[in-house]
């Protein structure tokens, strides 16, 4: 019998998880208004000075970015967990760090791409100019995905456990500080008319990091979470 | 005649050596930790004008910094071996040493934070080292938190291990993007001085050296009584701790 390839296990995989999220939108859409409703927080708190706002924007975009896609990680394997689908996946002769592999992907899909699509708008409650926003959305599509990857191993070692939402945020949330710092370093940098090559370079270089390693941690946190 | 080092990752005999080092390596932690802080205090000249005394906090400040990455370091490699060999013993180790690495990183912020308010006139600053201090501290406490939020020791030990294996890879991404936020510049700028090893005076850097040797001694004795008390709770039901128990009463 032949083995599917690769290609084939990780469309199946995506095509699933996907189908899965579109029937149960809200969650979706729970994200994405979370993001929404902390960046618009913000300027009721600290004032509407325009000028500090414009200061402060790439900060706090990528900080509530951070904790959008972190609230979101309970999710990627609970609801597989709790039905059993888990352990299939983990005794399929397929390899698991594959199967993992696009779960990441569909659930940056889900949750991080709408992140993505929304900056623009946040970024004018925020007087960002044109070009800034065109930083701010590109280097949100090169950090997001890094924030899915890194956190999925966090969601897979805190699989099961109480009060696992608060407890994945102190395993994780002090490793997205490289994202985070050239992510919103990359903004800063286009607002003040700065090269940003070289955040860029930097952000792809912790995606290639992320896409090679974060894989085979994730699966390798799930059989010790699972066994 | 080969020494065969595996007999030794058996808690049963591991354990008579760690009961009975303890003692030795707590004289020697406060035997050094009195002659250090006697060096440091009496015999180093006062390298600051005006008689200022608070550069003395570097004798408490530098070795708990050291100490506190150096605790973190082991701590990833003994779990990395409990991960590759599968040993008890060695994930007991890291799980023991966890809390003295958190107290020296907390130590190292604390007095820190005395230098800043005197030298720099601030408690805090988001200068590159404090900050990486800050998040060492926050990965020690992340380690203790997932391992005791999970019940099962078997599946605490190995989950907590591949976190500080993953937090090992990432502290030098970590350490270097808190450094140099701005990769454009060239310069990374902070507050905190650099290493100056090299150009302080001989007495200074011997009271120094003693006292991160009465650190060393300190973090041996303090993580081998939390591994004899941890090597006593998870051995309970087995046959040389129930001897044991039995020889004693």
């Amino acid at each position: 019998m032949n083995s599917p390839g690769i290609l084939a296990i990780l469309r199946c995989m995506l095509t699933r998880d996907l189908i899965l999220a579109i029937r149960r939108l809200s969650d979706v859409l729970t994200t994405l208004f979370f993001f929404v409703i902390v960046v618009s927080l913000f300027p009721l708190g600290v004032g509407t000075d325009m000028e500090m706002l414009r200061a402060i924007a790439p900060g706090i975009v990528w900080v509530a970015a951070l904790l959008a896609s972190m609230l979101a990680l309970g999710r990627l394997f609970s609801e597989d967990f709790a039905d059993g689908t888990l352990e299939q996946l983990i005794l399929t002769p397929q390899p698991l760090s594959v199967l993992v592999f696009s779960k990441i992907i569909a659930h940056w899909l889900v949750t991080g791409l709408p992140l993505v699509l929304i900056a623009p708008l946040i970024g004018l409650q925020y007087d960002l100019p044109a070009g800034a926003l065109w930083t701010l959305v590109l280097s949100l599509l090169v950090g997001t995905p890094v924030l899915s990857l890194i956190g999925a191993i966090g969601a897979a070692l805190t699989l099961g456990l109480r009060g696992g939402g608060v407890l994945i945020s102190l395993l994780i949330l002090p490793l997205y500080v490289p994202v985070l710092v050239y992510g919103a370093g990359v903004v800063d940098a286009g607002i003040s008319g700065l090269n940003t090559q070289s955040h860029f370079l930097l952000l792809s270089a912790f995606l290639v990091i992320a896409l090679v390693l974060s894989p085979p941690a994730t699966a390798a946190a799930l059989r010790i979470s699972i066994e | 005649m080969a020494i065969n080092w595996f007999k030794y990752s058996s808690p049963a005999s591991f354990y008579p050596i760690v009961d009975k080092s303890i003692p030795w390596f707590m004289g020697a932690a406060i035997v050094l930790a009195i002659a250090g802080l006697y060096l440091s205090f009496f015999t180093t000249p006062d390298v600051l004008q005006d008689q200022k005394q608070y550069y003395r906090i570097i004798f408490i400040h530098v070795p708990a910094a050291w100490m506190s990455m150096w605790l973190y370091i082991i701590m990833a490699i003994w779990a990395v071996i409990g991960l590759v060999f599968n040993t008890r013993l060695s994930f007991m180790m890291a799980t023991a040493l966890a809390p003295t690495g958190a107290l020296f990183t907390f130590l190292a912020l604390w007095t820190g934070s005395f230098w800043g308010k005197t030298s720099w006139g601030t408690w805090w600053d988001w200068d590159p080292r404090l900050t990486f201090e800050l998040i060492l501290l926050f990965l020690f406490i992340g380690y203790m938190a997932l391992h005791t939020a999970i019940d099962d020791p078997r599946r605490a030990d190995r989950a907590a291990a591949l976190l500080a294996l993953v937090g090992v890879f990432c502290v030098p991404i970590i350490y270097y993007s808190v450094q140099c936020p701005d990769p454009n510049s060239l310069n990374c700028r902070a507050l905190h001085q650099t290493s100056s090893l090299r150009s302080i005076e001989s007495s200074i850097l011997t009271s120094m050296m003693v006292m991160t040797l009465a650190y060393w001694m300190y973090s041996f004795a303090a993580v081998f009584m939390r591994l004899r008390s941890i090597m006593l709770e998870r051995e309970k039901g087995s046959d040389w701790v129930k001897e044991m128990i039995g020889r004693i009463s």
